[in-house]
C-alpha cells in the first residue's frame, strides 16, 4: 500500500519535472514560433474563433441564472439595484476566467492534445524531425502562443456576453424590470481597473496553463489511439483541477 | 546559421558506417552489435522478418534514436555527437520514405512537398513552384497537386511522400517498407521510381522490407537481419545463394526452420487441457 502510494507520487513528481522541462523547451522554441505569424493566426482560428459558439452560449445563460439568483436574493433587501453589481463582480473576479478557462481546456484543449497525438501516432512529427523542422518550433510554440492569446479574449467575450447583452442585462432590466441606469452606474460605481486586471491576469495565467497541458499530453502521448483517448481525457481533467487550483492560488494573492 | 558538420577522414565509397550497434527497447534487445555499411550511390536492401528492429536501424541512423553503445557515422560524422543544430543541419543531407508516407494532413500535397523548401531556401515562389511541380512529375502526380492527404490512395501517398524527400536533392534517402499493401501497379511505379532516382541522380537508397524478391530486383546489395544480429551480406545474387537454413527459409517464406512462426507458448496439449 505505502509502496503504491511511494510509486504514484514519485509518477507525479517525475511528470511534473518532464512537464517543466518541456516547458522550457516551449519558450526556448516562442521566438521562431514569432517569427511566422501565419501558424500563430490559423491557430487562434482553430483554439479561439472556434470555441465562440460554446462561450457565447455559456457567458449569456451565466449571465441570465446569476441575474435571477441575485434578484431573489437581493429583492428581499430592497436591494435590487444592486444585481448588476453582484453579476459583474463575480463574472469579472471569478466566474469570466475560471469558466472561459474549463469550456477552453473542453473544447480546444482538448482538440489539441489529439490533434498533437495523432500528429505524433502518424509519424509526421517523426517526418518533420528527418526533414531538419523542429516540431517545438512549427506545432507546439505556434499552439502555445495561440492559447495564451485566446484565453483573455475568450474570457471578454464571455464577461460582456454574461453582464449585458442578452446575458445579466436582458433578465435584470428587460423581464425583472431594474431600471436600466441603475443597473450599469451601479456596476461602474463599484468596479475599477484593480478588477479588470485581476481577470486579465487569470485569464493569461489559465490559457497559459491550459495549453501547455493540451500539449504535454498530446506531444507524450503512446502512439496508439487508447494513448490519443487517454491524453485528451488527461488534458480535460488535468487542465480543469489546475485552473480551480490555480485559482485559488491567484485570489489569495491579490486579495492579501 | 548552424555549422555544418566535418566529416572525419572516412572512405569515399561508404556513406553510412554503423559499427557494433547495441539497442534495446524496454527488456527487448533489438541489436547485438551489428555492423552495417551503406556504399555511396547503391542502393542497399535492409531485409529481415516483421520485428527485428530494421525501421529502428532508420531511425537510429537519422539520429531520431540513440544507440546503447556503437557509432553511426554518415559520410565519416558520428550522427549521435552531434548537438541539435549540427544534428538538424545534417538531416536535411537525408531524406526518409515513412512506411505511412506521414504527409502532414493539415497541407495539401503541393504545399507538402514545398514545406522543406519554404523552411530550408530563401528561394521565390516562383522557383519553389517550378521544383514541386519538377518531383511531382517524376512521381506521376502532378495532376495531384490540389488534392489532401485524406483523398489520397496509399500508393499515392507513398509517392508523395517519395517527392516530399527527395525535395531538397538529398544524397540518401532511407525507404521504410515501400511496397507494403501496394498494388501491382504502384508497386513496380515505386520500384522503378527507386532505381531512377538512384541512376539518375547518383542517390544512396537504403530499403528496409521484406518483400524479399521485389527488393532484391533493384538492390546492388542487401542484409539480412534477424535476432540482432547480421545473419547475411553481400549482392542480391549472394544472398540468395547464402547456405544459411535462416536465410533460405526467410527468402522462400517456408513456415518450418529455424524461424520459428509461433511465439515462444507451451504445447498447445497442454494449453487447451490446463485449466484457464
Amino acid at each position: 500500500m505505502i509502496a503504491n502510494l511511494g510509486a504514484v507520487l514519485g509518477n507525479f513528481v517525475a511528470g511534473l519535472g518532464r512537464a517543466q522541462f518541456f516547458l522550457l523547451a516551449i519558450l526556448r522554441a516562442v521566438p521562431a514560433a514569432l517569427l511566422r505569424p501565419s501558424l500563430i493566426v490559423r491557430q487562434l482560428y482553430m483554439s479561439g474563433v472556434l470555441s465562440l459558439i460554446i462561450i457565447v452560449i455559456s457567458g449569456m445563460f451565466i449571465g441570465m441564472v446569476l441575474s435571477l439568483q441575485a434578484h431573489h436574493a437581493l429583492v428581499r433587501f430592497g436591494a435590487a439595484d444592486s444585481v448588476g453589481v453582484l453579476v459583474a463582480l463575480s463574472i469579472i473576479r471569478e466566474l469570466g476566467p475560471v469558466v472561459t478557462a474549463l469550456l477552453f481546456a473542453g473544447r480546444a484543449g482538448s482538440a489539441l492534445a489529439a490533434e498533437i497525438g495523432l500528429m505524433r501516432a502518424t509519424d509526421q512529427l517523426s517526418a518533420m524531425e528527418m526533414m531538419a523542422v523542429d516540431p517545438m518550433r512549427h506545432v507546439i510554440a505556434p499552439r502555445f502562443i495561440a492559447g495564451l492569446l485566446a484565453m483573455p479574449i475568450l474570457t471578454a467575450i464571455f464577461s460582456v456576453m454574461a453582464i449585458g447583452v442578452v446575458g445579466g442585462h436582458l433578465i435584470t432590466v428587460d423581464l425583472l424590470g431594474v431600471d436600466a441606469g441603475s443597473y450599469w452606474s451601479q456596476i461602474r460605481a463599484n468596479t475599477d481597473i484593480h478588477d479588470l486586471n485581476q481577470c486579465f491576469i487569470k485569464a493569461t495565467v489559465f490559457g497559459a496553463v491550459v495549453s501547455w497541458i493540451a500539449v504535454y499530453q498530446g506531444y507524450h502521448s503512446p502512439p496508439t489511439s487508447e494513448g490519443v483517448s487517454r491524453a485528451t481525457t488527461s488534458t480535460v481533467v488535468v487542465s480543469s483541477l489546475s485552473v480551480l487550483a490555480m485559482d485559488f492560488v491567484l485570489t489569495a494573492f491579490m486579495f492579501r | 546559421m548552424p555549422p555544418i558538420p566535418q566529416p572525419s577522414a572516412a572512405d569515399s565509397a561508404t556513406l553510412v558506417r554503423v559499427r557494433g550497434l547495441h539497442f534495446s527497447r524496454g527488456t527487448r534487445k533489438i541489436y547485438d552489435g551489428v555492423d552495417v555499411d551503406i556504399p555511396r550511390g547503391k542502393v542497399t536492401a535492409i531485409l529481415g522478418p516483421s520485428g527485428t528492429g530494421k525501421t529502428t536501424l532508420l531511425r537510429i541512423i537519422g539520429g531520431q534514436w540513440r544507440p546503447e553503445t556503437g557509432a553511426v557515422e554518415f559520410d565519416g560524422i558520428n550522427v549521435h555527437r552531434l548537438g541539435r543544430s549540427e544534428l538538424y543541419a545534417l538531416r536535411k543531407r537525408m531524406g526518409m520514405l515513412f512506411q505511412n508516407g506521414a504527409l502532414l494532413t493539415d497541407l495539401s500535397v503541393y504545399e507538402n512537398i514545398a514545406f522543406p523548401l519554404r523552411e530550408h531556401t530563401r528561394l521565390p515562389e516562383n522557383a519553389i513552384r517550378d521544383i514541386v511541380l519538377m518531383k511531382l512529375e517524376a512521381v506521376g502526380l502532378r495532376g495531384a497537386r490540389d488534392l489532401y492527404p485524406e483523398e489520397l490512395s496509399g500508393g499515392m501517398s507513398r509517392r508523395v511522400a517519395l517527392a516530399r524527400a527527395i525535395a531538397l536533392d538529398p544524397e540518401m534517402v532511407m525507404y521504410d517498407e515501400p511496397f507494403t499493401g501496394q498494388d501491382p501497379i504502384s508497386m513496380g511505379v515505386l520500384m522503378r521510381l527507386i532505381r531512377s532516382l538512384n541512376q539518375s541522380l547518383g542517390i544512396t537508397s537504403v530499403i528496409v522490407s521484406h518483400d524479399v524478391d521485389e527488393v532484391l530486383s533493384i538492390a546492388d546489395q542487401a542484409y539480412v537481419i534477424a535476432n540482432g544480429q547480421v545473419l547475411a551480406r553481400g549482392t542480391p545474387d549472394e544472398i540468395r545463394a547464402s547456405p544459411l537454413e535462416y536465410v533460405q527459409q526467410f527468402l522462400q517464406g517456408r513456415p518450418d526452420g529455424p524461424v520459428a512462426f509461433h511465439y515462444k507458448a507451451r504445447s498447445l496439449r497442454d494449453d487447451l487441457l490446463g485449466s484457464a
